[in-house]
């Protein structure tokens, strides 16, 4: 057992300007657009869809930069917005101490991006859930199912066309279709309950 | 063969359901199924205002609902570009440190009872049993606090109180002494997690651990250290981090953070006392922050911008913001997008559970059945804050 020593830095917006200096040099064919808006309190990047994976692979690998970490993705629709959803990036730099976002705008009738499970084994689940929620398609995804949804769940939760609520819980009992993938429980049936919407 | 372990498990700690391919005892592969607790805070989120969103995230990490309050409001506070006052932060850093170790309680009493030593699990208790006296005591409710706002808190400590977190953090190391005692040398409990789901550093960082599954596996990263917030800067504390990335770095590595919280306790205390019996527990921004209830009373504009603030919320600038803490399982975050108006157009959460969680089938594939269960309650995880 040891005690870590003190950090060399703390987190800070300098490290992370300088990794985007790093990526504008090493990519100077594509254009970086920065987020901008009165309140972006994060440096946020976009990212074509189309380059992802290469530009995901530099930031992780480049000694400049090392963001070996990826902190989480996620989806947002940004309805009626065109191009409509946008998937987020949250990098992590341990080396460095740096966070970098970066972001990738996907149309609706072309809902695909690139996986980057291949660079950051964490995005797995990431992806998942952004699929999950927004039915955003990560295209190349070793295992692109639902996760915290039932398989069987139709349409996308989180998209801002979907309705909170005054949905019935889908039980076996009261959703056609629906079957336990275990034994036959009829014997057990309980007893007819009507539910209504509120 | 297939085996189910879970969802009804008493060693999933909770609704997880992990299922094995087995060989004989060894296991071949593993896929952790969750979501059976998911009841949908991101989406919900979207139709409440920001502050009626905090009482939603007591519910995610049921052990640490301060911590998780705390990650709601800076995230809000960073979009917002406010800052709470120095008394409010202190009492904040106070109030999470005992939470760290009311949940490092909880897990050590649940892990040591899955893995079979029982007596740990009612010292344990006891002590997380006087942490939640605290919480009843400053905000009336033991488990779902809600006690932190945008801008400050709730209301200010009561009378009493610090005298109360002082005697338990003068007796918390004498406990952890005892929870050690019966672990750290007993041979049973080192043949059970010496050596037992072991993640190297490289995995760890790959995987996107957080919190003390990192550190144990030797990666210093703290944000309270990397990233200080509540003014963590002013606070003397250590680091503790592990060697091997096994189920009993990770055992040390908790207990000694428990140690570390008492420290930075004692430190939030002296300086609450330094400001005095009473004192600025909330931001006077009346854009942002409801005035004290006092002033509600006797002051007209008060009341103007309290009923504001309670009938539509408070208007952020458009933008998006993402702020992260370091809650007891690891990185705890919350990302907000506004469009201008008074709910959220997203909030997402970046629970440190469900990413630590990934790292499962690492630790056990190749490994035995009965390691699994060390290796679930050496991730600590709490399904709440997995599922959402």
């Amino acid at each position: 057992m040891a005690v870590a020593d003190p950090p060399a830095a703390l987190v800070s917006t300098a490290a992370a300007e300088r990794a985007a200096r790093r990526l504008a040099e090493r990519f100077p064919d594509v254009t970086f657009r920065r987020q901008e808006g009165e309140a972006v309190r994060d440096l946020t990047i976009v990212v074509p869809a189309s380059r992802l994976v290469e530009i995901c692979t530099f930031l992780r690998d480049d000694p400049g930069t090392e963001f070996a970490m990826l902190a989480w993705v996620g989806g947002v629709d940004l309805l009626p917005r065109q191009p409509r959803f946008e998937v987020v990036y949250h990098l992590l730099s341990i080396t460095h101490a740096a966070r970098l976002a970066l972001k990738v705008l996907v149309h609706e009738e072309d809902a695909r991006v690139p996986t980057v499970t291949g660079v950051w084994p964490t995005a797995n689940w990431h992806e998942r859930e952004t699929y999950d929620f927004y039915g955003i398609t990560f295209d190349g995804h070793p295992d692109l199912t639902r996760i915290l949804l039932p398989e069987d769940w139709v349409g996308w939760p989180l998209r801002k066309d979907s309705p909170l609520g005054y949905q019935e819980v889908a039980f076996t009992h009261n959703t056609p279709g629906r079957r336990l993938p275990t034994p036959d429980l009829t014997a057990l049936k309980p007893k007819k309950v009507r539910y209504r919407a509120h | 063969m297939t085996l189910n372990m879970g969802p009804q498990h008493p060693s999933t700690h909770g609704v997880l359901r992990v299922v094995l391919e087995l060989d004989g005892e060894t296991i071949v592969r593993a896929k952790p199924i969750i979501g059976y607790l998911h009841t949908g805070m991101e989406k919900q989120a979207e139709y409440k205002t920001y502050t009626q969103s905090i009482p939603q995230t007591d519910r995610m990490d049921y052990l640490s609902p301060m911590s998780n309050n705390l990650a709601l409001c800076l995230a809000a506070e960073k979009l917002l570009g406010i800052e709470a006052p120095a008394r409010a932060q202190a009492i904040r850093v106070l109030l999470t440190e005992l939470t760290r170790i009311s949940a490092h309680c909880v897990w050590l009493g649940t892990h040591a009872l899955d893995i079979g030593a029982m007596t740990v699990f009612f010292y344990c208790f006891r002590e997380r049993e006087k942490v939640l006296s605290i919480y009843d005591q400053v905000c009336g409710a033991r488990m779902t606090a809600s006690y932190f706002r945008v801008g400050g808190l709730s209301s200010d400590i009561p009378a009493g109180l610090l005298d109360r977190c002082q005697t338990f953090v003068d007796e918390m190391p004498a406990h952890a002494d005892e929870y050690e005692r019966l672990l750290s040398k007993n041979p049973i409990w080192l043949a059970r997690t010496q050596g037992v789901a072991p993640l190297s550093a490289k995995d760890a960082v790959a995987l996107g651990a957080t919190g003390p599954v990192l550190r144990g596996s030797g990666v210093g990263w703290d944000l309270r250290k990397n990233a200080p917030y509540c003014n963590y800067q002013e606070y003397e504390f250590d680091v503790p981090t592990g060697a091997n990335g096994d189920a009993y770095d990770r055992y040390m590595v908790r207990v000694r953070e428990i140690r570390q919280s008492t420290r930075i306790a004692h430190q939030a205390i002296a300086k609450i006392r330094a400001m005095g019996e009473r004192g600025e527990y909330r931001l006077r921004d009346y854009k942002y922050v409801v005035p004290p209830k006092e002033d509600v009373k006797t002051s007209m504009e008060a009341l103007i911008h309290h009923f504001k603030i309670v009938a539509h919320g408070f208007f952020p600038p458009v933008g998006e913001a993402y702020h992260a803490i370091e809650a007891p399982k690891g990185e705890l975050g919350f990302y907000f997008v506004s469009d201008g108006t008074p709910r959220p157009w997203r909030m997402k959460v970046r629970s440190p559970s469900f990413v630590n969680l990934q790292t499962l089938p690492t630790m056990i594939e190749g490994r035995l059945v009965a390691d699994v269960i060390t290796a679930i309650g050496s991730l600590d995880i709490v399904l709440g804050e997995i599922d959402r």
